[in-house]
């Protein structure tokens, strides 16, 4: 048969592109449920490490149904709806106007204390950054939060991810009696209000995106947050 | 219309596909010889660049994407999910548009088709036409004019890195390097300078620019310290806000 | 046995760590080298992920060689490379979630990293399979060699850590009283180009033939 020729060509293309189709597909197929597991666990690891419990992936799942006692759904107005709060992909709500997301609530109970864990979404300098904050029972004061990142600089934005940064947010206060004060992020090792922790050093934007990030989420859910 | 203006300033300046990413690095390098021939391969990349990352949007958001496929199958398909397949997807779209654009290019200028040669089938696998479609799909941008503009800032942000490059390289013939550094050795150590220079434009953030009424969302402030070096644009910046 | 690793073929799988690295001398496959080297264990990922899809896919070209037509080549290459790059890319997030997250796009980009498509054209296209697999797998290490390289001074000056523990103690630190501080710099991407250029540096003074007029 002739090599060059337009049939072999044609033949030669078909039979790559169904061979090719096949393999990836049993790939995909066969690792689906492992990658989706992975991304579970990893979502599940960042919710309890808002409320200060380190887990692995294997032991998430369990810790995470021994103190995430409660989820719920709120709309703009701070009322509860149906569905599931796991299954929200804060993501794609951030894309939706203000007043059309769907806002996940996570209550845990931490060795008798009720926590409140919210999600949070926002821009650093190079992508988007989230994470999760969790409030005492009192709705106002932190009790941990938790950050990520796609793609800040290491060792500058990046650093929002360390422990050094996270434990500044703790027993912090959101409101200033009835007014939302939400929390300030101040230059130069300057903290000292009940509401303002320290930016790291070389990662001021980023720092910035984490306090605008706090202060967009936390707005959005003052409805729920001033139910007292 | 801020937004893709941001978009544009950001890609070309900030996300810089050379300087922050280092994507293309090998015709940078190899082409980048004199300015005329690395003018016309910044050319074909942003032309490049502005077919292929629309078409792999499109082709994302409407059939790759978990569910994408909805428009056309109904409520059945949005468990389908192909987003395996997107990197051959894109390839394979790539190598299309550049066969393309070589026989566009053979045909209507032969002179630069001469002088581009080899490098031209090789924009196929020019990572900056990969990664870009790639940071399209990361970024996961909101309409399809968004994607066009981040495509054709990239291309422009490319082909003035490449001109640079060249122009420095021209000069470069008449210094007195060290001998194990000519060449290869101090176009990286040169480009590494620039990309340095190049950071200080971190924050530049044009969707500031005028106060959006319906989106009262705060945003990050400038502050002109991101970088260890300080610098005026952003300053500028910071002003204008 | 001997057949196998005769002095030609041991050629083949070392002379692609230094005097014919695939980075510093060929200067292929630097797109993706640099972005993912601010820490030692993306880039150690990294390395063997373009080491496993180079020798995989030199061995397949290699043995399809005589059935591509000529003119759907390109295609074909691209086509065997993409569908290796997404298994690799399935592997890391099924098994290895951590790292892939670290290195998000870049392992997409090993499709269109140099290494990968000059060594099939200048190599495997013309050779029997067994060569080729060892000329991929050396040039796949002479990617990784130079990457970590780079990702052991970016990471033990600019964060003061290797694989993430840490090497230079807390106490020295400026913060903590002592004098040192970590070199900013060193994790800014613009570091890892100045660092190739210092490594060619080193290297062709001490490979004279390589120098460039």
């Amino acid at each position: 048969m002739n090599k060059q020729g337009n049939t072999y060509t044609f033949l030669y293309s078909m039979i790559l592109v169904v061979v090719v189709a096949a393999l990836l597909s049993i790939v995909s197929l066969s690792l689906q449920p492992r990658q989706d597991e992975n991304r579970q666990n990893e979502k599940r690891q960042n919710i309890l490490s808002a409320i200060h419990i380190s887990s692995s992936a294997e032991n998430s799942a369990e810790l995470f149904n021994k103190y995430i006692k409660e989820q719920f759904i709120l709309n703009a107005k701070g009322e509860k709806t149906n569905g599931k709060a796991f299954n929200i992909d804060i993501a794609k709500e951030y894309k939706k106007a203000a007043d059309q997301r769907e806002l996940p609530v996570f209550v845990a109970n931490v060795d008798g204390a009720t926590k409140y864990i919210l999600p949070i979404y926002g821009a650093g300098l190079w992508g988007p950054i989230w994470g999760y904050i969790s409030l005492d029972d009192n709705k106002t004061t932190i009790y941990g939060t938790f950050f990520d990142h796609s793609g800040e600089t290491p060792g500058l934005g990046a650093e929002i991810t360390t422990p050094k940064f996270n434990e500044q947010f703790k027993s912090k206060e959101i409101f200033s009696g009835e007014r939302l004060t939400s929390i300030r992020i101040v230059k130069g090792g300057n903290a000292s209000g009940s509401n303002e922790v320290d930016a790291i050093s070389g990662g001021t934007i980023t720092s910035k995106g984490v306090e605008a990030m706090l202060k967009n989420y936390l707005t959005y859910y003052e409805p729920f947050l001033k139910q007292r | 219309m801020e937004n893709l203006l941001n978009i544009f300033v950001r890609s070309i300046f900030i996300d810089n596909m050379i300087f922050a990413y280092f994507l293309g690095m090998c015709s940078y390098l190899a082409v980048s010889k004199t300015v005329k021939t690395s003018f016309g391969l910044g050319i074909a990349v942003i032309f490049v660049l502005l077919i292929t990352v629309p078409v792999n949007y499109l082709l994302d958001n409407f059939v790759l994407k978990a569910g994408a496929l909805e428009w056309l199958l109904g409520s059945d398909a949005s468990n389908i999910d192909l987003s395996f397949l997107s990197f051959i997807m894109f390839i394979a779209i790539i190598a299309a548009m550049v066969q393309l654009v070589e026989m566009i290019v053979e045909k209507f200028a032969p002179t630069l088709y001469n002088q581009l040669g080899i490098f031209l089938p090789l924009i196929a696998v020019n990572c900056a036409i990969m990664g870009a479609s790639l940071f399209m799909q990361q970024r996961d941008y909101a309409s399809v004019w968004e994607a066009t503009t981040f495509g054709l800032g990239s291309g422009i942000g490319w082909m003035l890195a490449i001109v640079c490059i060249a122009a420095i390289r021209e000069k470069l013939k008449y210094s007195d390097i060290p001998a194990p550094l000519r060449g290869i050795g101090i176009t990286f150590i040169v480009t590494g300078l620039m990309a340095i220079s190049f950071m200080s434009f971190l924050g530049i953030d044009l969707s500031k620019l005028k106060p959006q009424p319906v989106k009262t969302e705060a945003t990050a402030q400038i502050t002109p310290d991101e970088t260890t070096e300080s610098c005026v644009d952003m300053r500028v910046a910071a002003k204008a806000e | 046995m001997s057949v196998l690793f005769s002095a030609k073929n041991r050629e083949f799988l070392l002379g692609p760590l230094s005097k014919n690295n695939p980075v510093i001398v060929q200067v292929l496959g630097i797109c993706s080298a640099l972005a993912v080297t601010a820490k030692l264990e993306p880039a150690i990922v990294m390395g063997l992920s373009v080491t496993a899809v180079t020798a995989f896919s030199n061995v397949i070209l290699s043995l399809l060689r005589n059935t591509i037509p000529t003119r759907i080549r390109i295609i074909v290459q691209l086509v065997v490379v993409a569908a290796l790059v997404i298994i690799v890319d399935q592997l890391l997030k099924a098994y290895a979630y951590e790292v892939s997250k670290q290195l998000s796009v870049y392992v997409g980009l090993i499709i269109t990293n140099c290494i990968i498509m000059g060594r099939i054209e200048a190599f495997a296209l013309a050779n029997k399979p067994w060569p080729s697999l060892l000329d991929g797998i050396g040039n796949g290490l002479g990617y990784t060699v130079i990457l970590v390289t780079i990702a052991f001074f970016r990471e033990l000056f600019g964060s003061g850590t290797l694989f993430g523990c840490r090497i230079i103690p807390e106490s020295w630190y400026i913060v903590n009283g002592g004098f040192y501080s970590n070199n900013g710099l060193m994790i800014m991407p613009a570091m890892a180009l100045i660092l190739v250029g210092l490594i060619i540096w080193a290297h062709r003074s001490k490979n004279k033939d390589l120098i460039e007029k």
